[in-house]
């Protein structure tokens, strides 16, 4: 069976504009561009979650714009249910978005303060489906009661409900169309502790019962963990490790990973743990190393990090792009 | 020796067209000298209110509804303002979330350091500027005499972090306050910034209050542990036993809460919701999301009494189980 999504080659550059970028094309130089996704490949099964893990500017974020082309790839494929989404015209387009929807990181600012839960709930359906109002009306009382929400918010405005009621209303306009892939852009990373335990379960009990799938891209390993059956972390535009989830948790190889887990505090005062550290900051996606890209930060570098590195499978399903594993 | 900072009863309240809000509702806590503390809680628990009274810092509608706050003997409500504003960053500093915003963003970073040493400590401007430059050094901040000439909006989050931690430091404060220091930096850079804040606590033996709602971060850094909830200050204990036996219910729901990437447990979130602080009732705040709940727990508020040294829990439920059930 092929994947539900797969990615090949994906490639994000936005141009850098003004004087110097001019000066640099006349001299024939390459012009500079934030290299945001820098060739990434991977492939989501059907009813599967996979998790993408990084931190600030690594391109999670542009990847999942991309996949549903809200911005344009520069190069590479991206294939949905068989179907090349890069190359697809805008009408098809639009059909195709809706089997594949998103949430966004921020639930106030994803939804419009001027209309009410009814109103962003059922844009989707008058959309995508030939529902009329009265079946648009009891499918989207139907989906908010699915995310635990009840009917009497339905003529709300977002200003009036809590953060937590916002991200299920958000959640909820996802699911209305009944998407095969939902893109989670850091759900959770907005919300208070107990609500993050919340909304981390019902996402999970939503994809029992639909059958969905999951891209759930975070900045914490610590979520991720719950829902994903496999994660893949990414640094500064390309992946360095895709592993099934328990085998990266317990067997981390790149040291990007196992810096980026040592680092997390962990609630137990007498936890002894390796604690691999990074050195500075992430480096400008204008100007990425040559090589491995984590050389210049890495405690374990060595010369040999000074040549081009790939994804490899070291043990099975498990890829690593580094020289020293 | 006296503690440098006690808080007694103290209650924040905020009066608005519907009603009064009780932010803090008569909390007791102290800061000893050279610890890390820890304040924790969800949001709107009345962790940042209580750092904001200490700096004394609430502005209408709120207001200091009683108590007292001492800080090295003195009582620092008493102050007239004039005196409040020589120990307000000189004394005690104040680290905020979001450090971009809490930056001047038309003046230099490096010139906002050097204020600070000419007006509290009367530096030439060759002087500020010299203790500027090492202090930017010290909080680990690569190329200070560059990055000094920097604005904020030109920095990482990271490094507009380690700005004001400088800024807090400039002046050695007995107190530093620290408000969610690391919410929204990455985990690698804010795992930079704990050891930092560690490091120089260390160092400069001052004492911190680290506000923050990650269970982690307090594990990883603080001594003792205070943890609020919807105002009410719930439980306070030295960090292992908060850890290994917390014993209000709602701590043990917290650490319960938390995602954990060291060991395979299943996740339950806080039950219920934060209540309304808006003419809240009498009694416990947690009751209604108490799964230990008694009726006495409705209308007179537990007071806190001692489990063991260095241990308080203000339950009645947890107390009327220890009693039922002497350990040891």
């Amino acid at each position: 069976m092929s994947p539900l999504l797969e990615v090949d080659g994906l490639v994000k550059h936005f141009p850098l504009r003004g004087l110097g970028v001019w000066l640099d094309t006349l001299r024939r130089r390459v012009p500079p561009a934030v290299r945001a996704i820098d060739g990434v490949s991977l492939a989501i099964d059907a009813g599967e979650t996979l998790g993408l893990v990084g931190e600030s500017g690594c391109g999670k974020s542009t990847l999942a714009r991309c996949l549903l082309r809200l911005i344009e790839p520069t190069a590479g494929r991206i294939r949905f249910d068989a179907v090349e989404l890069t190359t697809l015209g805008e009408e098809p387009l639009r059909r195709r978005r809706r089997d594949i929807q998103m949430v966004f990181q921020d639930p106030t600012a994803s939804l419009n303060p001027r209309f009410t839960v009814r109103r962003t709930v059922e844009d989707p359906l008058r959309l995508h489906s030939n529902l009329r109002r009265a079946g648009r009306r009891e499918r989207a009382q139907e989906v908010l009661g699915r995310v635990g929400l009840g009917a009497e918010l339905l003529d709300r405005y977002p200003h009036e409900l809590s953060g937590g009621q916002r991200q299920r209303v958000n959640i909820a306009r996802a699911i209305a169309t009944e998407p095969r892939l939902v893109v989670l852009d850091e759900p959770t990373s907005a919300l208070d502790v107990s609500l993050r335990a919340r909304i981390i379960m019902l996402l999970g009990e939503l994809r029992e019962k639909l059958g969905m799938t999951y891209l759930f891209i975070s900045h914490d390993l610590a979520t991720v963990k719950y829902l994903s059956r496999r994660v893949a972390v990414m640094y500064l535009g390309t992946i360095v490790e895709q592993a099934p989830t328990h085998e990266l948790f317990r067997h981390p190889l790149h040291p990007y990973t196992r810096a980026l887990l040592s680092a997390i505090p962990v609630p137990d005062p007498d936890a002894r743990r390796e604690r691999l550290v990074l050195a500075g900051e992430v480096p400008s996606p204008i100007d990425v190393p040559t090589g491995c890209r984590l050389r210049f930060r890495c405690p374990l570098a060595q010369p040999v990090c000074a040549e081009p590195v790939a994804l490899r499978e070291v043990a099975p399903r498990h890829l690593v792009a580094c020289h020293l594993v | 020796m006296r503690p440098l900072l006690e808080v007694e009863n103290l209650s924040v309240a905020f009066d608005t067209d519907e009603g009064t809000v009780g932010a803090v509702d008569a909390i007791d806590l102290d800061v000893r000298r050279g610890e890390i503390l820890g304040l924790v809680g969800e949001s709107g628990s009345g962790k940042s209110v209580t750092a904001l009274a200490v700096f004394r810092l609430i502005r209408p509608p709120g207001r200091i509804a009683g108590g007292s706050i001492r800080f090295d003997g003195r009582d620092l409500l008493a102050l007239p303002e004039e005196e409040m504003r020589r120990i307000r960053g000189a004394q005690i500093a104040m680290v905020f979330q979001s450090p971009r915003t809490a930056l001047n963003p038309v003046l230099p970073v490096g010139r906002q350091i050097a204020r600070l040493y000419r007006l509290h400590q009367g530096c030439s401007a060759a002087e500020a500027r010299r203790r500027t430059l090492e202090m930017l050094g010290l909080v680990g901040i690569p190329e200070p005499e560059r990055r000094a000439r920097d604005y904020a909006h030109q920095l990482s989050g990271g490094m507009c972090q380690r700005v004001m931690i400088a800024m807090a430091l400039a002046t050695s404060p007995r107190l530093l306050l620290a408000d969610e220091p690391t919410t929204g930096l990455d985990v690698s850079i804010a795992a930079q910034i704990l050891d930092l804040l560690r490091d120089l606590g260390r160092r400069t033996g001052a004492s911190i209050v680290l506000i923050t709602h990650d269970l982690g971060v307090v594990a990883g850094l603080c001594d003792r542990v205070a943890v609020m909830h919807a105002g009410q200050l719930v439980e306070c204990a030295d960090v292992r036993s908060l850890f290994r036996e917390p014993a209000h219910p709602y701590t043990r729901a917290l650490v319960r809460s938390i995602p954990r990437v060291d060991r395979e447990v299943t996740m339950e979130p806080v039950p219920g919701v934060v209540p309304s602080l808006l003419d809240a009732p009498p009694g416990c705040r947690y009751a209604d999301r108490c799964p230990d709940v008694l009726d006495v727990c409705r209308t007179v508020k537990p007071a806190r009494s001692a489990r063991a040294r260095d241990h308080e829990v203000a339950c009645y439920a947890t107390e009327a189980a220890r009693v039922a059930a002497p350990r040891g």
